[in-house]
């Protein structure tokens, strides 16, 4: 794409880009002058301020050969790389745009170079590839890089974002539904209840939650909150609490809490509801480091599961 | 030959004792914010995360000390070279008090969380118009002073400070172009790429112009004032002003290299940076080498090793800087502490320690006196803040160097060595360093603050008179 909307600028920029080196050229030349009929140290004639008083020394020779040869290099570089305009210089470099630009460049070697390395489980089947140790290692830089930040070095999420360790799942553990998260991302979304429920609806409700996965409740509250579950919450979340990993919608029999199993937070989740969101990450890494890291992800809680 | 009228040394006398507050309590949360990156529980409350602090430490450091200790020696300096009184001096004083209600507004509103986002230009729009207001003042007493002037020639340091204050209030209108949503918020009134290059062209300019030039202007006149030496070079100073003004205005795309900026841009950014580097030297030049002949004086006169250190920080940042703006040694020192280093090393080595030597220059003569109270503690603050300079500068250039290595490390599979939290991790020792060099250089500044108070108490306010122009001899 062009950088400039019209050859106006383009001839603008041009214009000033030369008018400005040329500046500086004039600047030198004009004050290229050795006075050799006069000695070091001649006082300039001004006195301000009782004694500030000026010499008028010629310019040191090794300070203009400085400011010349970074002019020099200013033409010279502009001569080889764009900066003049539209003109795209001699070895017609460019950062990003186009097939030949130092981004393509680096990343057609690095595909060359390390695209085998990846193509080479890409085949496998993602069980085998969990237990293959060299792939496991790979697969964790991978993840260190682009996911440790959500989940956590250790996999093991914080609040709003899933533990990958504990054989939890929202959309399911299956090595292939676990790549199908990575390549495709999610999209979690509960809706919010407080509207239609009210404050005591609400309340109702968590506490009848709570009482699903046998956590301290008021069991009056709780008993009321069961109708209301069942009007309002069984569609996602299953008539017995038990979630439905068709759509992400959690298992609320379990000890697992995405964002926490307290009284106000389940209150705060029915009122206002959640939105929450894995990226994807197909277009960004590839199908070949996706299989790796999904490799990855399951062999960590296959692990726990074994214990 | 002396005639009644004396200068106004009010104002000046004002600016320069709040250059002394502002530095001690801008430096003070720049050391709480570098606490913060070593200690992060630090941060205790949303409003004094460091976030919220990094912004109010910048606009502190740059703005209220900084800013103080230029209106403080325009004002002398514009007054004395131009044997005249400053001109319309009520407004001289609007200046003062708007510019203090500018820095609590600040204050208030940075760890509150109004910013309108852009770096060194974070303050909202009623802030930024304020701003305008009292810097067109500034202009005005400025430039009137010189119009009424005895002397016929103008004298350099004069040069830049027009320079600084000019570009300064057409950088700062241009870049605060922003449309109001409520009284709080705002939004630019550029979009994307056309945004961030209005926002780096002030971003560099204000480097170059508010900590350059007008730094340059001080320097010309306490230089050679302290020193008791003529100027070097006058036409070194032609030729460097209007090189350093015209050249820095290309500058700013270096802050944007290898981002959406098209590539010429970057490109013209790169080679006016590096032209740049001999202009910037030649106020190096003129200011060491006006010492030539009474460099004996640098071993007694802790002022003079103020002014003298000042400048060789400023050679070595200048030099820095065009280097850094080359794209291969960019590609490696952008987004890492390299960066920091270089800020700190023109920010403490020369804007803070020219600025030191001028007020400690200046205090005494506001009060009709010529020394400080002790000269003593002059030396121990020149040796504090040197150390604290050096540590910080050189632990950031180490984390710098390394968190760029770091982060372009990779396997033999591609995949990337080191995750970012490491190179996080590996950066503490530094970040500590930093922290005591931080500390170093704020307890030089409380140590200038208790010489001050004791130069100045039970001494009454003296107002010079106004001198005649001497007549130029051939």
């Amino acid at each position: 794409m062009a950088d400039f909307t019209s050859g106006f600028w383009n001839a603008y920029v041009m214009v000033l880009v030369a008018l400005s080196l040329i500046y500086c050229i004039f600047v030198l030349i004009s004050n290229n002058k050795v006075d050799r009929s006069h000695e070091l140290n001649q006082l300039h004639g001004h006195v301000w301020d009782e004694n500030l008083c000026e010499y008028n020394n010629p310019l040191p020779r090794w300070w203009m050969y400085l400011f010349w040869l970074t002019v020099i290099f200013a033409i010279v570089y502009m001569v080889l790389y764009p900066g003049f305009g539209n003109n795209k210089g001699i070895y017609g470099w460019s950062a990003s745009s186009g097939e030949n630009s130092q981004y393509q460049q680096e990343m057609r070697k690095a595909n060359e170079k390390y695209a085998p390395i990846f193509d080479k489980y890409a085949k496998m089947d993602l069980k085998a590839v969990a237990a293959d140790p060299e792939a496991r290692a790979m697969g964790q830089r991978l993840f260190l890089t682009y996911c440790a930040q959500c989940h956590g070095g250790d996999a093991r999420g914080a609040k709003g974002f899933p533990n990958l360790t504990d054989n939890d799942w929202l959309y399911g553990g299956a090595p292939e539904a676990i790549k199908t998260t990575i390549l495709g991302g999610r999209q979690g979304m509960m809706p919010p209840f407080g509207p239609a429920l009210g404050g005591d609806g609400t309340k109702d409700v968590a506490n009848y939650v709570r009482s699903l996965s046998g956590l301290a409740h008021d069991s009056l509250r709780a008993q009321r909150g069961k109708e209301l579950f069942a009007q309002n919450c069984a569609a996602c979340h299953g008539p017995e609490g038990t979630g439905n990993q068709g759509i992400g919608a959690p298992n609320l029999t379990d000890k697992t809490w995405l964002y926490g199993s307290a009284e106000a937070t389940i209150i705060e989740t029915v009122t206002k509801g959640r939105s929450n969101r894995m990226p994807s990450f197909e277009s960004f890494l590839g199908d070949a480091k996706v299989h790796l890291l999904a490799a990855y992800v399951y062999g960590l809680s296959a692990k726990t599961a074994e214990k | 030959m002396q005639s009644q009228a004396t200068y106004n040394y009010k104002v000046v006398r004002q600016f320069a004792i709040m250059t002394v507050v502002w530095g001690i309590v801008g430096m003070l949360v720049g050391v709480i914010a570098a606490a913060q990156l070593v200690w992060p529980e630090l941060n205790v409350a949303e409003w004094l995360h460091f976030g919220r602090l990094r912004p109010l430490h910048t606009n502190a450091v740059i703005f209220a000390f900084g800013g103080c200790a230029l209106f403080a020696t325009s004002y002398y300096v514009v007054q004395r070279t131009n044997h005249t009184t400053l001109f319309a001096p009520w407004l001289a004083s609007f200046t003062f008090w708007g510019w203090q209600l500018i820095i609590v507004l600040a204050a208030i509103t940075l760890p509150l969380g109004f910013t309108s986002g852009k770096e060194y230009a974070e303050l909202e729009w009623p802030i930024d118009i304020l701003i305008a207001i009292v810097w067109v003042s500034y202009a005005i007493v400025f430039f009137g002073t010189v119009a009424k002037r005895n002397t016929s020639h103008i004298y350099v340091a004069n040069w830049f400070y027009g320079a600084f204050i000019l570009t300064v209030a057409l950088l700062h209108i241009v870049n605060s172009a922003e449309v109001p949503v409520t009284l709080t918020k705002s939004y630019s009134a550029y979009a994307g790429v056309q945004d961030a290059m209005v926002q780096w062209w002030y971003g560099h300019n204000a480097v170059g112009f508010f900590l350059t030039a007008g730094f340059l202007g001080m320097m010309y006149y306490f230089v050679p004032k302290q020193a008791e030496r003529p100027v070097y070079s006058y036409r070194l100073s032609v030729v460097h002003f209007w090189a350093l003004i015209f050249t820095y205005m290309w500058a700013g795309p270096h802050h944007l290299h290898y981002t959406a900026l098209p590539d010429w841009t970057q490109s013209v950014g790169m080679m006016f940076s590096l032209i740049l580097m001999a202009p910037s030297w030649g106020g190096m030049i003129n200011g060491i080498m006006t010492l030539s002949g009474a460099w004996h004086k640098l071993r007694t006169d802790p002022i003079l090793k103020f002014l003298i250190t000042s400048l060789s920080f400023y050679g070595m940042s200048t030099f820095e800087g065009p280097m850094m703006s080359v794209k291969t040694v960019n590609a490696l020192s952008h987004y890492t502490d390299w960066t920091i280093g270089h800020v700190h090393s023109g920010a403490l080595g020369w804007v803070a320690m020219v600025s030191i030597g001028s007020i400690y220059y200046l205090i005494p003569r506001m009060y009709g006196k010529t020394e400080m109270y002790s000269t003593k503690l002059i030396t121990t603050h020149f040796w504090i803040a040197t150390i604290g300079v050096v540590l910080y500068i050189a632990s950031m250039w180490i984390s710098g160097v390394m968190q760029g290595l770091m982060w372009r490390a990779t396997n033999p599979d591609g995949t990337l060595t080191y995750s970012f939290v490491e190179s996080v991790k590996a950066s503490y020792p530094f970040w500590t360093i930093r922290f005591i060099g931080g500390v170093l250089f704020l307890s030089g500044m409380l140590l200038m603050f208790y010489n001050v108070l004791k130069t100045i108490a039970g001494e009454k306010a003296y107002n010079a008179p106004v001198l005649a122009p001497q007549a130029a001899h051939a």
